[in-house]
């Protein structure tokens, strides 16, 4: 099994202790902190595993690359402890295993990953995808595995990802656009932090409708609108993508708001933090992350992540806020329709 | 019974009765698993007094009759197993009251449940009925005589809880009215403060008499609609989640559901739990109540609740379930039926393990799947298995396993539901001897000529 290139001197010559100490789930002095995770390092119990709602953001908070987020999952399966149920996690399992039902285009050099998201087939569409479609691939056969973060099975990643990487070259791939957060950070930085080669080029799906938007600049139609960013766990694991927004927004004439819960201080979208911790610890997530929004003046919300749309997409529709995918906005600026809604 | 037909052509007009051959072979049967035997007539009666005259006729020659809404039961009850004149309802579908304040519908016998949904949504949008996950094409009369149930059960019980009155064509050809609209124009009750009568021709499968009116209560319509799945891989912890959200009383609908496929639901078991209110507020403090209510089991990590994307939601929230109809085809060639029983919450754990058993057994496919009565008094579980109509080797399996579910569940002193005849059996041999002569008796009294549904609850 490959093994996490964990250097524990950073860790140790570490004075700010930030992947704990800026945890929005914990509540952690410098001090409590070092020691907290030092017993994480150690292989010891410390309730820092317990408490762990997995959103990612230490991934982010660690200047030195370090991968706190991978360590503590590694130390949360080890030990057995679940961050979702034990029922929820069987059914990630089950969700997930390849059963020969993949679908693809007609895959070429360069193709779209749908990941096992059937809905990011049905965004990928129009003039923004038109130089790489139908080249494109959908199954769990091409499933990033990344999800398995969250449910403290990193054996289950570390099994499947070699296949996962074989399956999209054996397409004849050398380039894929990943049309989720998650799969550009499985093979950009999970892959290296465990050593495993990634043959083929991965390019993140912000770049590529930067450029198509570039290319379609005369098409565009500025928005004019004001608009909240809801930032995903995920994009934890590839903050040198977040500038895409920016310039992607800057192109299509869509302000991004300032507010309390964007860019490293960003919320998670509540959908796991219900299924692990409960209700009151979900809702006051979501209930904080929307009331910023409408007291930001945000008319649209715009997702990134798919997953984050079902949990939070029609809670910010009843506040007045439209819900939309960063995909389907450029889609409106070229004059083209927005491919997925929701009705409240 | 050629003069049986002509005499029912008299009765409804030609276009309205029917002895050839393709309308008796497809009244001879239903989309379940039992054994078909063809109607000699077919007939559609519009008015009530042309279904008084049906039974008059059929009185007068000792001709079987079989009331029949769309034959959805799956069990059998409207093939008429000693042949005879099947009525089709159909025609009687005219809504005749909707009295709003008091918050019940009056409709003819033929009515179904997605014409009046349609009906109320148009008319009166604050007032739902309880749509069964049935097809829409589910008559109201035909389902409160076998006790259907619905979306709105777990709140307010049985779809028969909810009658409010009936009009009934006796078995020798009396109109009859059961309840307030007795003794009045009104129909706010189906028997308080009167003795109630409704007790003589619901759960009796068409065998007492035929409705011709159903006085129905309607319910209020929230604006809001939600769900959340519950999912928990030990069936025995079931019974106490359900007892600690009923307790609650927050929550509209309440179904518990395994099944093998697709892969991603194997191995658990999923409740779904149905919400609904008139605003924001209302539905948070409703879903908050429900999750506090089983906090300790997320906790111990024995339960959990599902992230449901938004097609799988509008999938669950679709009432009548679509999805309910892909079950039914998993084998392909379209064939499904299940066994119904209605059992004490305490028996979940060993039916759901009971109808995987049977599966493998059997070598079927099956969904085990239950919905909450009442706030927990009880629930209706379903040993469902689908199966290949081509394959009548299949079709043998599955039927042994149904038999033997409904054996399995009798013993355990659950009530089948809507039984065919053999289930029939299977509760009249464990029947308190004189509440089976009560019946036998109350059925001769009715049925002088033994002319309705024969063959149904007929004790030896």
């Amino acid at each position: 099994m490959p093994e996490l290139k964990f250097d524990k001197a950073k860790c140790d010559n570490c004075k700010a202790i930030s992947c704990l100490v800026k945890c929005q789930y914990m509540s952690l002095d410098k001090s409590e902190a070092k020691k907290e995770w030092q017993k994480v390092i150690n292989g010891e119990d410390s309730f820092v595993l317990e408490a762990c709602v997995t959103c990612y953001a230490c991934e982010e908070y660690c200047p030195f690359g370090n991968h706190p987020f991978y360590l503590i999952v590694e130390r949360q399966e080890e030990k057995g402890i679940l961050p979702q149920s034990r029922p929820i996690t069987k059914q990630a399992i089950n969700m997930t295993t390849a059963q020969g039902k993949f679908l693809v285009g007609k895959p070429e050099k360069t193709a779209l990953s749908f990941c096992a998201i059937p809905r990011l087939y049905t965004l990928a569409t129009g003039k923004l995808f038109e130089d790489v479609l139908p080249s494109w691939v959908l199954g769990t056969e091409f499933f990033c595995q990344a999800m398995f973060l969250h449910f403290a099975r990193m054996s289950v990643i570390k099994e499947n990802l070699p296949q996962v990487i074989d399956n999209i070259w054996n397409q004849g791939i050398r380039e894929v656009i990943f049309l989720h957060d998650e799969c550009y950070g499985t093979f950009t930085k999970l892959a290296p932090a465990y050593g495993i080669e990634v043959p083929f080029k991965p390019i993140h799906y912000f770049e590529h409708i930067y450029k198509r938007l570039k290319e379609l600049k005369n098409e565009i139609k500025p928005l004019n609108v004001k608009a909240a960013y809801h930032r995903n766990c995920s994009a934890r694991l590839v903050p040198e993508t977040d500038h895409f927004v920016d310039d992607i927004f800057g192109l299509i004439g869509v302000q991004r708001i300032k507010r309390e819960y964007d860019h490293e201080n960003a919320l998670c979208c509540g959908g796991l933090l219900m299924t692990s911790k409960g209700y009151d610890l979900g809702h006051d997530v979501q209930k904080r992350n929307v009331d910023d929004m409408v007291k930001s003046g945000a008319g649209y919300c715009v997702f990134n992540c798919p997953a984050c749309w079902d949990p939070l997409a029609e809670k910010v529709a009843r506040r007045g806020i439209k819900p939309i995918h960063i995909i389907d906005l450029c889609k409106l600026a070229i004059g083209e329709k927005q491919a997925v809604e929701v009705t409240v | 019974m050629s003069d049986v037909y002509e005499a029912l052509v008299k009765i409804v007009g030609k276009d309205y009765a029917s002895n050839h051959h393709e309308e008796r072979y497809f009244y001879g049967r239903d989309p379940g698993l039992m054994t078909p035997h063809e109607a000699d007539c077919v007939v559609m009666p519009k008015t009530t007094e042309e279904v008084q005259e049906i039974v008059k006729l059929a009185n007068k020659e000792k001709v079987p009759i079989v009331p029949k809404g769309a034959g959805l039961a799956l069990t059998g009850l409207v093939i008429p197993l000693k042949g005879g004149i099947v009525i089709d309802m159909k025609r009687m579908d005219r809504i005749l009251e909707v009295n709003e304040g008091a918050r019940y519908v009056v409709v003819e016998g033929g009515v179904t449940h997605g014409a009046l949904r349609d009906y109320l949504n148009k008319h009166h949008p604050n007032l739902r009925n309880s749509l069964p996950e049935s097809p829409p094409i589910t008559t109201i009369a035909a389902n409160v005589v076998i006790h259907g149930q619905g979306r709105l059960t777990n709140q307010y019980g049985f779809n028969s809880d909810m009658v409010n009155g009936l009009e009934v064509v006796l078995p020798t050809g009396e109109v009859c009215k059961i309840g307030s609209c007795s003794v009045g124009p009104y129909w706010f009750s189906k028997g308080p403060p009167l003795p109630d009568l409704s007790g003589l021709f619901l759960g009796w499968l068409g065998t007492t008499g035929i409705l011709t009116k159903v006085g129905l209560k309607l319910y209020p319509k929230k604006k809001i609609k939600d769900l959340e799945v519950l999912v928990t891989d030990k069936e025995d912890l079931i019974p106490d989640i359900i007892f600690k959200i009923t307790h609650t009383e927050m929550v509209e609908d309440l179904a518990i559901w395994a099944q093998e496929r697709p892969l991603m639901f194997r191995g658990n078991y999923h409740i779904n739990i149905f919400l609904t209110a008139d605003s924001e507020d209302e539905l948070e403090m409703k879903r908050k109540m429900v999750y506090d209510s089983v906090q300790e089991y997320v906790d111990s990590k024995d339960a959990g609740f599902m992230t449901i994307n938004l097609d799988m939601r509008r999938d669950f929230m679709d009432n009548p379930q679509k999805s309910m109809t892909a079950f039914a085809d998993v084998r392909r060639g379209g064939g499904f039926e299940y066994a119904g029983p209605i059992i004490p919450m305490e028996l979940y754990p060993e039916c759901a393990r009971k109808v995987a058993e049977l599966a493998i057994k059997h070598r079927v496919v099956y969904g085990g799947s239950g919905r909450v009565i009442h706030g927990g008094h009880c629930m209706m579980f379903s040993f469902a298995y689908t199966f290949n109509r081509a394959d009548l080797d299949e079709m043998g399996r599955a039927r042994k396993a149904l038999h033997e579910a409904a054996e399995f569940v009798a013993d355990k002193g659950g009530v089948l539901w809507k039984p065919n005849i053999d289930e029939q059996k299977i509760m009249m041999e464990r029947m308190d001897p004189n509440t089976l002569k009560l019946m036998t008796d109350i059925k001769k009294l009715l049925d002088p000529n033994g002319i309705m549904n024969p063959g149904n609850w007929e004790a030896k």
